[in-house]
């Protein structure tokens, strides 16, 4: 007894001596920036990677708006083709770093897909995507939704879509979406909201089957987000989950209704993430934390003042360099309202958050979200510990290396203390309940979380040959 | 004189000033002018019913992104983009004399100051990426020809030669770009390695390599084929004249073939510019094609119209091209148009 109270104790106290050290480390890195204004940069010449989602913002605006410039930094924007694109580049550094889904660099580190260390430091935004069903799709749920006061009412659920779905299984026709990668954001929204409404998406079974449609009542496929308005209309599939604008341009050309935002399944969903080359963060580390500083100021510049600054967005983003689809599209997602069906338009103030709600903060907590989904869908097809989720979770996302940007604005004036995570922010959100199936999730128990859906695996349950097995 | 222009007239391809250099010369003026109605007012007239045809029917067709552009559309939009590259011309100029000021101003607070020597990143404009499409086809193309011509000769010389590389060569020959594509770019990216200051980007060697291996074979065959129908007593006399190896190319082989030789070439720079543009929309190596492909995923109403413009630039660059290679061919053949 007396020898693991001594063994703890020294944990303890190693863990202190650790963290003081380490605090100790970066002070003077802190001080030094706010002294002293340029600091020789180890790679000013940098390249960054983005899709053309609305959600690239950051980048842009620290482009545009000269912070990448004050933290001396010459900055090139490319847009790449998809986001397999994105990641291979990263790992073979031809970029230096990229606009990544929040999920892309956990598949990376687990090696589902391409295997590699890459990390983040900073998230790019919350929300910002919606789920969109083709307009026969949505004319066969509609009678299954409430109406209140002659309005539909939001937020509308899966339950709404089952019996479409299982009309389609009954004549023995595919039912088909789309999502834009598998171990993407998108991907795990739709499969989150179909299992929420009793709708099987399918699991996966790596290595051999990396289809994600074993045991599938709705055959989820990756589309690339630009094609994804024409190919609902092409009738190849009957919904997808994408960013924005492409659920607006769905709308504005009339060829599909969306049906449900991400906050609205789950509020303020880790999104986005600006990803870096693990090897790249270790060589280069002033300029990780100049690049950070920039991209904080510019989420910052988006959020500001209750929006203020989005019209000014908007016209950038609308550069054909840039998001490049119409600014009226663009707008109606980025200025707080969304569209649904035509004409109906609502207030949706949290949409697409960049820093408030401590949106550009990368919580471990997203992080384990994600890794749990993974699991949930046989991505991970063993069963892991609770540690090894919360230890993946501290090996890809680096919040502490975020605070010493954000500390560094701080000490720059160019911040204030309280628009940042206290102190004492372990990463890790308190127990959250505001999901659409009602199922609370606790970051630091993975495990029960996963135990308490109704479809997906859990405890020691694998995928093998075609179907779920173990207890 | 007026021979020699005409006959630089027809080499040039430019076959359309040949009448009016006849008339000026006195020459039977009604037999001129049907024959300049001919080469002249014929086209112009089908291009022109071509363009009422198009702006009639580009309306009626709706897509997602809007109706079809018509002519003027796509004429307004080529304007846009002319406009936008002179736009992004000044912004650079300004970004460098920002920089030359900042530099000054560094340099008189502290005569060792670090001074800042960025390159402007700003995007590449339409008439960038016409520039990058031509340079990294053109790579291309050199690459093969300096690989086709020789393996073409030693097909041709040697019948052992040629009946080893043949079923290589009818193998590969109709593979497409796309199926080169993936191989070629993971290739390019185990074996080259980029730094500060490479010379090339990895995007720019794979649609240059890409180019290469689908414009090798027309100029590979040709040159095999006219190697191999040289006139024997041609190579009977270099072989009585007791001419070393070298020279038996160089003054007999090389000359006869040659004809030959540039046919292929027409043809593999035709082919080049087809791949390159799939190449590129793929590969993201800024050019023409990337243009293409940026312009339908940022889906706004002017994309299609842009497209457009990059359409008819493209099939211009390309026949323009194609101009200039039958010209060099008529050089070379002697006489013997092909």
């Amino acid at each position: 007894m007396k020898y693991t109270e001594l063994f703890t104790l020294k944990k303890l106290t190693a863990c202190v001596a650790v963290v003081a050290m380490v605090s100790f480390a970066t002070m003077p890195v802190v001080h030094a920036a706010s002294k002293e204004k340029k600091e020789k940069l180890e790679k000013p010449n940098l390249k960054f990677g983005f899709i053309k989602l609305t959600d690239m913002a950051p980048l842009a605006i620290a482009y545009e708006k000269g912070f990448f410039k004050d933290e001396g930094l010459n900055v090139e924007l490319e847009a790449q083709a998809n986001w397999k694109v994105v990641l291979d580049r990263v790992v073979s550094g031809e970029l230096d770093g990229s606009h990544m889904l929040a999920p892309a660099p956990l598949g990376a580190s687990i090696g589902f897909g391409t295997k590699a260390d890459i990390v983040t430091a900073f998230s790019m935004g919350a929300n910002g995507n919606a789920i969109t069903v083709s307009n026969d799709i949505w004319k066969q749920m509609k009678p299954n939704i409430p109406v209140k006061d002659g309005v539909i009412e939001h937020p509308i659920k899966a339950d709404a879509l089952k019996p479409v779905v299982d009309l389609y299984k009954s004549q023995g026709k595919p039912f088909n979406m789309a999502m834009t990668f598998p171990v993407g954001s998108h991907n795990f929204k739709l499969r989150y909201w179909l299992a929420g409404g009793g709708i099987a998406p399918g699991y996966y079974a790596p290595p051999q089957d990396t289809s994600g449609q074993v045991d599938a009542a709705v055959l989820l496929s990756v589309t690339p987000p630009p094609q994804m308005p024409a190919t609902l209309e092409a009738g190849t599939i009957f919904g997808f989950c994408v960013g924005e604008p492409w659920n607006q341009q769905a709308v504005a050309k009339g060829v599909g209704v969306p049906v449900i935002t991400d906050d609205e399944m789950w509020k303020d969903i880790p999104e986005k993430v600006f990803g870096v080359n693990k090897a790249w963060a270790e060589k280069n580390p002033k300029t990780h934390i100049a690049v950070l500083k920039a991209l904080i100021r510019a989420s910052m510049w988006l959020d500001e003042d209750n929006n203020k600054n989005r019209a000014e967005a908007v016209k950038i983003l609308s550069q054909s360099k840039y998001v490049g689809a119409d600014e009226k599209v663009i707008a109606n997602s980025m200025t707080g309202t969304f569209e649904y069906e035509k004409g109906d338009k609502r207030s949706l103030p949290d949409f697409n958050t960049f820093f408030r709600n401590n949106a550009s903060y990368p919580y471990y907590s997203g992080a384990v979200w994600y890794l749990t989904q993974m699991r949930r869908w046989g991505q991970i097809n063993e069963y892991k510990d609770d540690a090894w989720y919360l230890d993946t979770a501290k090996k890809v996302y680096h919040p502490d290396i975020y605070m010493v940007a954000a500390n560094a604005l701080i000490a720059a004036k160019k911040a204030k203390a309280e628009d940042f995570p206290a102190k004492t922010e372990t990463g890790f959100k308190p127990e959250q309940k505001f999901f659409i199936d009602g199922i609370a999730f606790d970051s630091t128990k993975p495990n029960d979380y996963l135990a308490k859906f109704p479809i997906g695996l859990k405890g020691k349950q694998v995928v093998a040959g075609g179907k779920v097995t173990g207890e | 004189m007026n021979n020699k222009l005409i006959k630089f007239f027809n080499l040039a391809g430019l076959t359309w000033f040949v009448p009016i250099v006849k008339i000026c010369a006195g020459d039977n003026p009604t037999q001129q002018i049907r024959q300049m109605w001919l080469i002249m007012g014929v086209p112009i007239v089908a291009f022109v019913i071509f363009l009422a045809l198009w702006s009639a029917s580009a309306s009626q067709i709706n897509t997602s992104l809007g109706a079809i552009p018509g002519p003027s559309a796509v004429w307004h939009e080529f304007i846009g983009l002319v406009d936008e590259h002179t736009a992004e011309r000044q912004k650079e100029r300004e970004f460098y004399q920002q920089q030359a000021e900042e530099n000054k101003e560094a340099l008189a607070e502290d005569p060792n100051a670090e001074l800042n020597t960025f390159a402007y990143t700003g995007k590449s404009t339409y008439l960038d990426q016409i520039l990058t499409s031509l340079y990294t086809v053109f790579t291309g193309f050199i690459l093969a020809t300096l690989f086709a011509v020789p393996l073409g000769i030693l097909c041709g010389m040697s019948e052992t030669f040629r009946t080893a590389l043949n079923p290589l060569i009818q193998i590969f020959k109709p593979v497409s770009p796309l199926a080169w594509l993936p191989i070629v770019t993971l290739t390019v990216s185990a074996l080259y390695q980029t730094g500060e200051d490479s010379w090339f980007e990895k995007s720019f060697l794979t649609s240059a390599i890409t180019v290469t291996l689908c414009s090798l074979w027309p100029t590979l065959i040709n040159t095999a084929v006219g190697v191999s129908s040289i006139d024997k007593d041609l190579v009977n006399v270099g072989k009585v004249l007791r001419l070393n190896w070298s020279t038996q190319i160089r003054k007999i082989i090389l000359p006869s073939a040659l004809p030959f030789i540039f046919t292929g070439m027409r043809l593999s720079l035709g082919v080049g510019w087809m791949v390159l543009i799939a190449a590129e929309m793929l590969a993201q190596n800024p050019g023409l094609g990337k243009f293409v492909w940026d312009e339908f995923q940022n889906g706004s109403s002017q994309s299609l119209g842009r497209i457009m413009v990059a359409v008819f630039t493209i099939g211009i660059i390309g026949f323009i091209l194609d101009r200039i290679m039958q010209t060099l061919q008529n050089l070379f053949s002697f006489g013997k148009p092909q």
